[in-house]
């Protein structure tokens, strides 16, 4: 008995080796490493030295570190505005009837679409002489700016695209939800005489409501790590900031992409990275503490 | 709820909504049979000019079919690579009993808790130092390995009946052949589900091909589509058909593989 316990446990070892080992170098040992080097200085030639704080000071003082926060938390923020939009359409889709296949299909495009083609569609459609979308503002007599080369509608415009590409990723998890809420909780309501819009504020959204938080975290998580869309729609370095709206829509990740890749001081693109998980964390931490108010567990 | 929302109104706002979620996919497609002039024209001409020569000039500014063949066997060997060393993980967690195995679980947590960013210098460090910079390993090799895999595996081998594999031990079955023959094929909704999402995000990465690899030889095809918008970034139906051709695959395994990809999700939750 005692051998077969023995044999198991390094059955079970030799099972978790591989990636063990892979999460360990690739994974974990870069993480500490990663906090090292927010406390180091980078030469020229990729060497680093102790520089104690020094990071944290320049991140404390750096301008395009708060308009990179700024801007990233105002996406983050505006962008949850597909949460409720995501339930409304699911709740629109709950139910037996033709299309809702097709539908589904329709919102869930955007999501398996490589988010580098999104932002060049979205940079076309978005284009301030030739783009379709201030075409048809134009038959309705507006003239429509240059929408992300504008500092006052870049960001926007860019949560516009986020919400786009993002609806029926929430969609699917609310329809999911919707589906686990049992029919005789409606049936019941329905003898008691509440009709469809009381039912939606008095069973699907109360019981759709820890779903929600969950999205809510994922989707805050996911946002502040925004990169791909603006890294298209604005490119880096000279370029970028030939951009009149580069300052709107710099975000956190592409501030940490270009210390770290273009101009290379990795010490400072460290201590930026550290910033970004205080940041989740506590927005992470706030959005928990904020769930005892609107967050219903059966 | 049911029967009372008239259809008429709510295929009216379903059909809006729908025609704002494709219309940028139309418009991309129509844009990239146009000629420039065409595509440039005031007020614009909904009928393209059938200009075929856009998707040549994908194959000409970019080496296109490198790329692809890049981005593939990225995306083909992480998933393979996530299915096996997860699955193995993930079954051990789940069933097997050695000590440390509560800690060490929460030791792969803990990995997934923190924003990938905070791997990427140190890593970068590492293909440095092995002299893997441009190259596929690159690509490749830290993709193999994943925290989620992990997690979402272990969730639904727990969910498997036991029985099978009691049987398959007390017929004197070993852990591995329990784990081959009984629960990978229990398991395959599971495991398909992980296989899909982690095909979807290899595909579509964009930081960590951007930084490894910067000879265009050896870039994925996020990467290459990404340095075209730099140099041509006026040439929109150019940038349309490229973009067309690079998001067209995965669209098309989605297409076929809809209801497992939408279980993964509904099941997971989490986004790459």
């Amino acid at each position: 008995m005692r051998k077969d316990r023995v044999t198991e446990a390094l059955w079970g070892y030799a099972f978790i080796a591989p990636i063990a080992l892979g999460l360990a170098i690739f994974y974990l040992w870069p993480v500490l490493q990663t906090a090292y080097f927010s406390f180091t200085e980078w030469g020229a030639f990729g060497g680093h030295t102790w520089s104690g704080l020094e990071n944290y000071r320049r991140l404390v003082g750096d301008p395009e570190v708060g308009r990179a926060l700024v801007n990233t938390i105002a996406y983050t923020v505006l962008g949850l505005i597909a949460i409720p939009l995501a339930i409304l359409f699911a709740a629109l889709l709950n139910r037996k009837m033709r299309g809702v296949g097709a539908y589904r299909t329709f919102f869930f495009l955007p999501v398996v679409t490589m988010p580098v083609a999104v932002a060049m569609v979205w940079r076309w459609l978005y284009n301030g002489d030739y783009g379709l979308i201030n075409y048809v503002l134009s038959l309705v007599g507006i003239d429509g700016p240059n929408w992300i080369a504008d500092p006052k509608t870049a960001l926007y415009a860019l949560v516009v695209i986020g919400v786009w590409s993002s609806i029926g990723y929430n969609l699917i998890i609310f329809l999911a939800g919707m589906q686990a809420i049992p029919a005789e909780y409606y049936e019941a309501a329905s003898i008691d005489g509440a009709g469809p819009v009381r039912q939606f504020f008095r069973i699907t959204l109360p019981l759709l409501s820890p779903t929600a938080f969950f999205v809510s975290v994922v989707s805050v998580i996911g946002s502040l790590q925004l990169f791909d869309l603006v890294f298209v729609i604005t490119g880096s370095g000279a370029a970028a900031r030939a951009n009149p709206a580069y300052p709107r829509l710099q975000t956190v990740v592409q501030l940490f992409y270009d210390r770290a890749f273009v101009t290379n001081d990795r010490g400072y693109a460290a201590a930026v990275v550290m910033l970004l998980l205080l940041i989740i964390v506590v927005l992470t931490a706030i959005q928990f503490r904020l769930q005892r108010r609107w967050v219903h567990y059966a | 709820m049911r029967e009372r929302l008239p259809r008429i109104v709510l295929h009216t706002v379903l059909v809006a909504a729908s025609l704002v979620m494709v219309t940028p996919f139309v418009w991309q497609i129509l844009t990239s049979l146009k000629t420039l002039s065409t595509a440039t024209s005031v007020p614009p001409t909904l009928i393209p000019d059938g200009h075929w020569a856009n998707y040549g000039r994908v194959f000409d500014l970019l080496p296109f079919g490198t790329q692809f063949l890049n981005t593939a066997l990225m995306a083909v060997l992480r998933t393979l690579g996530q299915v096996l060393f997860c699955s193995m993980a993930a079954y051990a967690f789940a069933r097997l009993r050695f000590p440390g195995r509560q800690v060490l679980f929460g030791v792969f947590l803990s990995v997934l808790m923190v924003p990938p960013q905070l791997f990427i210098i140190p890593q970068y460090q590492i293909m440095s130092s092995l002299g893997w910079l441009n190259s596929l390993p690159a690509l490749i090799v830290p993709g193999l390995f994943s925290a989620f895999g992990v997690f979402l595996l272990r969730q639904f081998f727990l969910g498997l009946p036991p029985e099978l594999e009691e049987a398959a031990r007390i017929d004197g079955a070993g852990p591995l052949r329990i784990y081959w023959s009984i629960v990978l094929p229990l398991a395959r909704p599971g495991l398909v589900a992980l296989a899909v999402l982690v095909l979807l995000w290899s595909w579509n990465d964009l930081f960590w091909p951007l930084v490894v690899n910067t000879d265009p030889g050896k870039m994925t095809l996020s990467a290459g589509l990404a340095s075209l918008q730099g140099q041509y970034q006026t040439d929109y139906p150019v940038l349309m058909a490229g973009s067309l051709l690079a998001s067209v695959p995965v669209i098309a395994v989605f297409v076929f593989l809809q209801r497992q990809f939408i279980q993964g999700i509904a099941q997971t939750g989490i986004k790459g």
